[in-house]
């Protein structure tokens, strides 16, 4: 057991090794001179010279590499060619609008989710799992951002129930807070319930096709005990992984969400550095992300033996 | 042979099914799924139900269950009677309450139908959570009390534990300890000891036998196979095709089987007397095999769990014409030998000598010329056959690998088709349109295709019901004398390995504890274990076919 | 060939004989999504021929106009045809779409028949697709855009990349568990050489999911599309893509919501029938592949 959870965490390093060279390469191998590329088409030769210090880009290809990622074990991001700050410090001041959202997102979605796809399940060819299958059909097509358009114009323009926009800190009043999440949450919940509740169900028609559940049906359980002891523990490996590869979608969510309802996290700050072409932060947050993304899919994967007494690597 | 001959005559009945008929849910024109269909069982009584697969049978215990697949399958007419109710009728919310306290039901697979990530001790429990309130402190002492009653062993560590942690015999303990708690009147076995080995099967038929004598519990047993209603059968009907053809107490219907369709079931059990010794082989071994083992290693940097031996110091040879069969129960490493040969897996040490070559070592690209020499028979007909390709492609696939022109070899295609009793123009058909039985007649062509020194036979026949297979061995041994073939036989089953081996192995834990001519084996038998297996198997004393007792030569 | 080339029996080597329908029945469902599909594509098509307006032809006189007989829908900030920028829209995104979808699923198809058969070749390259699996798509795609700048070949390959590796694993799961099939056994037995295996036994089992995950990797580059193009880091805001009007429109988004209704309606229906369709074919093809839910 102990030998597994070692093992898994020592997977994580060929691919954060992996994403650390892709990110490097991206910049240095694109086609151009990449200062260029960052300074835009009206950069004066003192700009590029300016950001090719700040990017080190005039030593040789592995000399950059290895200071690189010197400063990336210490944890330096580098600094932003716009406002000069450390990269690490401006993700650190925007970073919890974001998780707050998230994490709302995410409690939100799996409470609506997997009972949406139980039910659907177990009343497989019925109008509920119609119902159910056409709502995740319609969650994948309908892009966030129209989403939310939608969620604005429908319940803080014409219904007036709540602001249009911005953000408040939790800790500041909550329920102002919860009364400017509630729609980036449901915006960004569409998609990932519309996974999780497509995967439930999809997982959930497998299992109660299984031996084991005509055996306790055979003893007498009653019907949700059958669903919600029997099989939906034996289903949740799969739902658990959608969970977590799922959660790239979120991120991409998130960066989008954000610009529609105007909320100060690091989706916003990614998206004014791709207009800025602050090469540095959209490096510093491909990392994070990535890095976000591998320990939640870790954590998952561990959590898989508390499920199957069988996993016992 | 001793039969029960016990008298229900006075006995009032605890089951009682009345011209159920059964459909598809969707197609009221398609023919019944059953088709009127009555039984009566009574008190104490075991009533068996036999078929061969699409009989009904089970259709028939699930409808007692109230378990009918739903959307799928519906009963539309009759009548089943528990007491007086009748179950039909009953709501979900009735039929519940019914389930475990007066009708319980055991299932085939063991392996699958405990649910893994429960403890066992509390999926026993939960029937008493279900249909009895009791204190904590009782419910346990009752779950262990039943627990022991099924002889399992350790029952507070057994208690604990997780289905994948048992063996399939402790298992289906569990399934029936579960299936008995509430002693109800009617127990419902679906072929509960078919996925097993003969001795855990043995082990398994005596104690229902058991728990059925004390707690007067009334038994109906779905099985297809004869010997297992020669041992525990008081009353047999015989299912085909949705009706029961035949009804009779036990030994009625053995010595005088009434309907066609029942003489042919019986006539093709195979008999366990083994088959006139043939005349001894001439020539050399075809194939040989010195001193092979297998190890699975399974060490990692950070687990160490040590290796498994799958097969050590196995050693035989198979001279042409001739059949050696390798008996064993599962885990006693028959197919792992057939594999290492094959070289779809390759042996840790040992010799294999085929046509002359010694192929052990030989590197997968070496090995290619020397493949046509020994072919394969596997034992799942529906998956052996690629789905996507026609027979014709499959039957030249190898022919073309030796280099063979295509034309010759599909006109020799045709040919092997018309040998293993297949109409010709089959070349041009997918597999999906033939039956289990002629798909794997089609894998048998395949392999004759290569004109083979050696034909290894894995559980070839082991998926196919009793008619079917009878009819495949026939094939199997007219081919051997045809084409002077060696044949490897690897089967579980005694009764198979006496109908067309000329010498036995004898495999357990992976090593050869006895081999000797079949007729020494199966009738002299040296080894403990070889009289275990002899002794387990269910019906040994019966001559099915001749429909009378076993002559003692 | 041995098989009579008959349409029938080609459709057997696609799909196999247990993935065959027995009687296709076609729900009201998938008809309408393939009617509005085909409507979709054909507008886009003849986009040039149909539309009543040009679409980049700016009139600062018509800016913002509600519906009218010369402008159906309107006009945009800068006097252009609503309707005809949303009709010619469709080309780009479509072409993006199914372009993305054409080119991972070849990609993907090469490494992942690699990957399944040869087992050190795997351990590298599942290694690389975990890593690559690991960036959000949305935000590598953006950096390779920005990188790379706003052509239309950028923003294809940006979408296509982060699709590739999972049509890796699906490949990978497919060969991996078709290698185990007897029958794959028989033809190692009968003598067949590896490639030989790779190509006439396992490929085609691969084809069927293929197909289905192709539909969806097509619905997704869309929308990725237009993602990227909303937030500033897709095709060149001169073309008039889905994403780049409603990404123009935001501005005046609580002026004249219709800006961005439009195109994010065709977009929407769009998405919605192909993947209906591939939800069809899907479940039409392979119940296991239910297995294998994106």
């Amino acid at each position: 057991m102990l030998g597994y959870i070692i093992r898994r965490i020592l997977a994580v390093i060929p691919v954060m090794t992996i994403v650390a060279v892709f990110v490097f390469l991206l910049l240095r191998l694109t086609p151009g001179d990449p200062a260029a590329i960052i300074a835009g088409d009206m950069a004066t030769p003192a700009q590029l010279e300016r950001i090719r210090t700040s990017l080190g880009l005039s030593d040789p290809l592995h000399e950059q590499f290895i200071t690189w990622v010197g400063l990336l074990l210490q944890g330096e991001l580098g600094t932003s060619l716009i406002s000069n700050t450390p990269v690490t410090q401006m993700i650190g001041q925007r970073i919890w609008p974001t998780v707050n959202i998230a994490v709302l997102t995410i409690i939100l979605s799996i409470l609506i989710a997997v009972p949406m796809g139980v039910l659907a399940a177990w009343r497989h060819r019925t109008w509920v799992d119609y119902v159910v299958m056409a709502f995740s059909v319609l969650g994948f097509s309908i892009p966030v951002f129209v989403i939310g358009y939608l969620f604005i114009q429908t319940f803080s323009i014409e219904l007036r129930w709540l602001p249009v926009q911005g953000y408040i800190a939790p800790s500041e009043d909550f329920s102002k807070f919860l009364s400017r999440a509630i729609l980036p949450c449901l915006t960004l919940a569409t998609i990932y319930v519309a996974l999780i509740a497509r995967m439930t169900r999809a997982s959930m028609l497998e299992v109660l096709g299984e031996d084991y559940i005509r055996t306790a049906r055979a003893k007498g359980v009653k019907e949700t005990v059958v669903l919600f002891r029997h099989a939906l523990r034996n289903a949740a490996v799969p739902i658990m992984t959608i969970i977590g590869t799922g959660f790239a979608l979120l991120i991409g969510g998130v960066v989008v969400t954000e610009s529609v309802f105007n909320i100060p996290g690091i989706g916003r700050l990614t998206v004014d550095a791709i207009l800025a072409r602050d090469y540095p932060v959209i490096q510093g947050m491909i990392l994070l992300t990535s890095g976000l993304y591998v320990f939640i899919n870790l954590v998952i994967d561990l959590s898989y033996t508390f499920f199957d007494p069988r996993i016992r690597y | 042979m001793r039969f029960k001959t016990r008298n229900f005559n006075d006995v009032p009945s605890v089951l009682e099914i009345n011209e159920l008929t059964v459909r598809l849910a969707d197609n009221d024109t398609a023919p019944p799924v059953l088709d009127r269909v009555s039984l009566e069982i009574r008190q104490g009584e075991t009533v068996c139900l036999v078929g061969e697969s699409g009989s009904g049978k089970s259709v028939t215990s699930l409808s007692v269950m109230g378990l009918l697949p739903r959307g799928a399958l519906a009963a539309t007419g009759g009548r089943i009677e528990l007491e007086g109710t009748n179950l039909l009728e009953l709501g979900p919310q009735a039929m519940r309450h019914m389930r475990a306290r007066k009708i319980s039901m055991i299932f085939q697979e063991p392996m699958t139908a405990l649910n893994p990530v429960i403890r066992v001790g509390a999926q026993i429990e939960e029937v008493l959570d279900t249909h009895a309130k009791l204190p904590a402190k009782e419910k346990k002492a009752r779950v262990l009390d039943i627990m022991n009653q099924v002889h399992l062993p350790d029952v507070e560590r057994i208690y604990r534990s997780y289905p994948h942690q048992l063996s399939g015999g402790q298992r289906q303990r569990i399934m029936i300890a579960m299936a008995l708690i509430l002693e109800p009147q009617l127990l419902i076995a679906d072929e509960p000891t078919t996925a097993l080995d003969v001795t855990t099967q043995q082990q398994i038929l005596s104690l229902i036998a058991e728990l059925q004598e004390k707690h007067g519990t009334a038994v109906l047993f779905i099985t297809h196979d004869m010997g297992v209603v020669a041992e525990i059968a008081d009353t047999v009907h015989v299912m085909r095709h949705g009706q029961i053809v035949e009804r009779a107490p036990v030994e009625e219907l053995l010595r005088h089987p009434k309907h066609e369709y029942t003489r042919e079931l019986l006539k093709a059990v195979p008999s366990l007397t083994p088959r006139p010794a043939r005349s001894q082989p001439e020539g050399p071994a075809v194939l040989s095999v010195n001193g092979l083992q297998k190890i699975y290693s399974t060490q990692g940097i950070f687990s160490r769990r040590g290796a498994t031996q799958a097969a050590s110091d196995v050693s035989f040879s198979i001279p042409r014409g001739r059949t050696l069969g390798i008996v064993g129960e599962s885990g006693s490493g028959k197919s792992t030998v057939a594999r290492c040969i094959m070289r779809l897996i390759d042996p840790t040490e040992g010799e294999i000598r085929v046509a002359d070559r010694e192929i052990a070592r030989l590197s997968r690209r070496a090995l290619r010329p020397y493949r046509k020499h020994i072919q394969i028979v596997f034992q799942d007909p529906f998956r052996s056959l690629n789905p996507r390709w026609t027979i014709g492609r499959s039957l030249i696939e190898g022919p073309l690998n030796t280099g063979e022109d295509k034309k010759a070899a599909l006109k020799r295609a045709a040919e092997l088709l018309m040998l293993v009793g297949l109409p010709d123009d089959a070349v041009n058909r997918y597999p999906h349109q033939f039956s289990g039985g002629q798909r794997q007649r089609v894998a048998i062509a395949r392999a004759i295709a290569m004109e083979p020194d050696v034909l290894v036979a894995d559980e070839a026949v082991s998926a196919l019901d009793v008619s079917v297979q009878a009819q495949v061995l026939e094939l199997l041994e007219a081919l051997q004398k045809k084409l002077g073939i060696a044949i490897l036989f690897i089967t579980h089953d005694l009764r198979v390995a006496a109908q067309i081996c000329d010498e036995v192995v004898v495999m357990q834990y992976g090593r050869i504890v006895e081999h000797d001519s079949a007729s020494n084996v199966l009738s002299n038998p040296r080894h403990a274990y070889t009289r275990a297996l002899i002794e387990a198997a269910p019906g040994r004393a019966w001559d099915f076919a001749n429909f009378h007792e076993l002559q003692t030569a | 060939m041995v098989a009579s080339p008959q349409p029938a029996a080609r459709l057997q080597w696609l799909f196999g004989a247990m993935a065959m329908p027995r009687g296709w029945r076609a729900g009201a469902g998938p008809m309408i999504a393939a009617a509005v599909l085909i409507l979709i594509v054909l507008s886009a098509l003849l986009a040039p021929l149909i539309v009543p307006h040009d679409p980049m032809s700016m009139d600062a006189l018509q800016r913002l106009k509600g519906p009218s007989e010369t402008y159906p829908l309107g006009t945009d900030a800068y006097g252009r045809d609503l309707l005809s920028r949303v009709v010619t829209g469709g080309r780009i995104s479509l072409f993006i779409g199914i372009g993305a979808a054409v080119v991972s699923v070849l990609i993907g198809l090469l490494i992942g028949l690699v990957s399944g058969f040869f087992r050190l070749a795997d351990a590298i390259i599942m290694r690389i697709m975990d890593s690559l699996m690991a960036i959000p798509s949305i935000l590598l795609a953006i950096a390779l855009v920005a990188l790379n700048g706003p052509s239309i070949w950028s923003v294809m390959s940006a979408i296509t990349i982060p699709e590739i590796p999972r049509v890796v694993r699906l490949v990978r799961s497919v060969v991996l568990s078709a290698r185990e099939e007897p029958y794959v056994e028989a033809a190692i037995a009968l003598g067949s050489s590896m490639p030989k295996i790779l190509w006439q036994h396992l490929m085609p089992n691969t084809l069927a999911p293929l197909i289905v995950q192709g539909t969806y990797i097509c619905a997704s580059a869309i929308l990725t599309e237009a993602i990227l193009s909303f937030l500033g880091a897709g095709v060149s805001t001169e073309i008039p893509t889905w994403g780049n009007i409603m990404a123009e429109g935001r501005v005046y988004f609580q002026l004249k919501p219709s800006l961005i209704f439009w195109p994010g309606l065709m977009l929407s229906l769009c998405i919605l029938s192909i993947n209906l369709l591939g939800d069809t074919a899907r479940d039409m093809l392979d119940p296991r592949l239910k297995k294998r839910e994106r």
